[in-house]
């Protein structure tokens, strides 16, 4: 069985290799465009409400536009949504079809960006009211407040979602190989076939996804270690507090 | 005729059926310190937020230097770090180190140069003492020093006057102390406050006028001698008593 499945793995290493490649290269995009199409969302359903009349107006229509965005994504199959955009662009246009890396992208972006406009919103609402206040007090607009006190703050809270939106989209990539993309599990299936060696081929598939979400899983924790900070920090020696206790760092 | 920095005219706040400040007037003039005492629920809080807008009035008026502050036209954002505030929960930005703290706020608000505002910052966090502390995060420093670090981070804003809403009472009793030897200092130098305290010792110290808040409006205000020691209302001398005997019953 293992020697099949290493029969398989070097007999058709390019396309295993291609599959792999295809499969980061849409799970990293998309969540990566995912993520700043959630931002951009998230930041705007949190905005407060303008006085100026004619952008509160906007503003209703656009947060309506949001909601119903975020609840169509997040309520059908991902797979389904596949099917839909790709064929849908084929039905519009008479038949043309669109570059299938790109539509795998779009698919994974748009899917993730529905997930993250949540996921933002929630960061930016459990943000301590305090910090908001403080940041007014002092003077500073709703947009200085946003980029430079409660983004930072939310993009660091949300991150272990974030992550696992990450992780899902390297797995749940595999649905796009409805619409013929060529990522891991399309090619394993390929090469499965046209051999009749079907469960060996998936079981090569099966590791290689295993070890990549291994690998990334480790990365992302090894992150968010670096991002919690220090739990030291240096006393800078002065005259005012020269009686500080030095030993501390 | 006193020059006022601040004039408050018939200011009334309504949260849904409760009016909880019914007609403020109010002023304070350069150097002027005024501390604000009353009961739980009396409207402080909401007296102090009203002049920094973070609460918006429901009535009357907040003049600075003769500008009503709710005219559309009004420069909002310099008025704030003209007129700013320190809170009981410090509120320090949590993304951000001590130093950071201080600075970012006078690059953003008023277009300092970043050299210039780390000096401005060192300045103000060797006068609250907390300049060893540049790189600490605040939390990991203790509630005083994060109050601390947020009266130096108000200050370097250059401001007007200081709003202080009960800048101890999240406080250890061993770091009021620290906090409120900062607060004494600024009114050596002579810093224009308005100090929501539960410290009576204290705001007699420091104070050049006492006002007693009772029921959403300003019950009686005098000197802190007539305050503390003549109160002519009953309200007033119910308030001082409860409070001398014990600060939590109220
Ligand atoms: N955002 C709000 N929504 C509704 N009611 C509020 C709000 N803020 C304050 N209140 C109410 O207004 C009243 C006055 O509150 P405020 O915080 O001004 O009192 P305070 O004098 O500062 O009291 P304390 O000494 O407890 O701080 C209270 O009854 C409070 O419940
Ligand atoms: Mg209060």
């Amino acid at each position: 069985m293992f020697k099949d499945a290493l029969f398989l793995l070097t007999e058709y290493k390019e396309y295993f290799i291609k599959g792999t490649m295809n499969t980061l290269l849409f799970s990293f995009s998309g969540t990566a465009i995912g993520i700043i199409i959630g931002l951009c969302t998230g930041i705007i359903r949190t905005a407060p409400e303008s006085k100026n009349k004619v952008i509160f107006v906007l503003q209703k229509i656009v947060n309506a536009i949001i909601y119903c965005y975020v609840e169509l994504f997040r309520g059908t199959p991902m797979m389904v949504q596949s099917m839909v955009i790709y064929w849908g662009y084929a039905f519009a246009t008479g038949g043309k079809t669109l570059d299938l890396t790109l539509s795998a992208i779009m698919i994974i972006a748009i899917n993730t960006g529905a997930y993250m406009t949540e996921i933002v919103r929630g960061g930016i609402i459990s943000v301590d009211k305090g910090q908001f206040e403080a940041a007014s007090a002092i003077g500073m607009n709703h947009t200085q407040t946003m980029t430079k006190i409660i983004i930072p703050q939310v993009l660091r809270n949300i991150l272990p979602s974030t992550s696992n939106e990450l992780l899902n989209n390297i797995k749940d990539s595999s649905v796009l190989n409805v619409i013929g993309a060529t990522e891991l599990f399309f090619n394993g299936g390929l090469i499965g076939r046209k051999k009749y060696m079907i469960f060996q081929s998936y079981l090569v598939v099966c590791i290689i996804y295993l070890i990549i979400t291994l690998i990334v899983t480790n990365i992302l924790r090894k992150f968010e270690k670096i991002l919690e900070g220090n739990e030291d920090f240096l006393i800078v020696p002065s005259q005012t507090i020269s009686q500080v206790k030095n030993d501390e760092r | 005729m006193k020059d006022n920095i601040l004039e408050v005219n018939g200011l009334t706040k309504i949260f849904g059926e409760n009016s909880v400040l019914r007609g403020i007037d109010f002023s304070i003039s350069k150097g002027e310190i005024v501390s604000v005492i009353g009961s739980s629920g009396s409207g402080k809080s909401t007296f102090l937020r009203c002049i920094n807008l973070l609460a918006n009035p429901d009535g009357g008026k907040i003049m600075f230097h003769g500008k009503n502050i709710q005219d559309a036209d009004f420069d909002l954002s310099k008025y704030r770090s003209k007129v700013t505030m320190v809170f009981q929960s410090f509120n320090l930005f949590k993304n951000l180190n001590v130093l950071d703290n201080c600075k970012i706020p006078q690059e953003v608000v008023l277009g300092t140069k970043p050299e210039e505002a780390e000096k401005i910052a060192m300045e103000y966090l060797s006068k609250v003492g907390m300049d060893a502390y540049i790189n600490a995060r605040p939390k990991q420093i203790s509630g005083g020093q994060q109050q601390r670090v947020a009266i130096a981070r108000a200050l370097c804003m250059n401001p007007e006057v200081l709003l202080f809403d009960e800048p101890t009472s999240a406080l250890d009793p061993e770091t009021i102390g620290d906090v409120l030897d900062v607060i004494q200092k600024l009114a050596k130098s002579g810093m224009t406050m308005i100090i929501v305290t539960h410290e009576m010792a204290f705001a007699r110290d420091v104070s050049d006028r006492i006002v007693f808040m009772h029921d959403g409006i300003i019950w009686e205000e005098g000197t802190p001698d007539q305050i503390f020691n003549h109160p002519e209302r009953p309200e007033t001398r119910d308030f001082l008593s409860r409070f001398t005997k014990n600060r939590y019953e109220d």
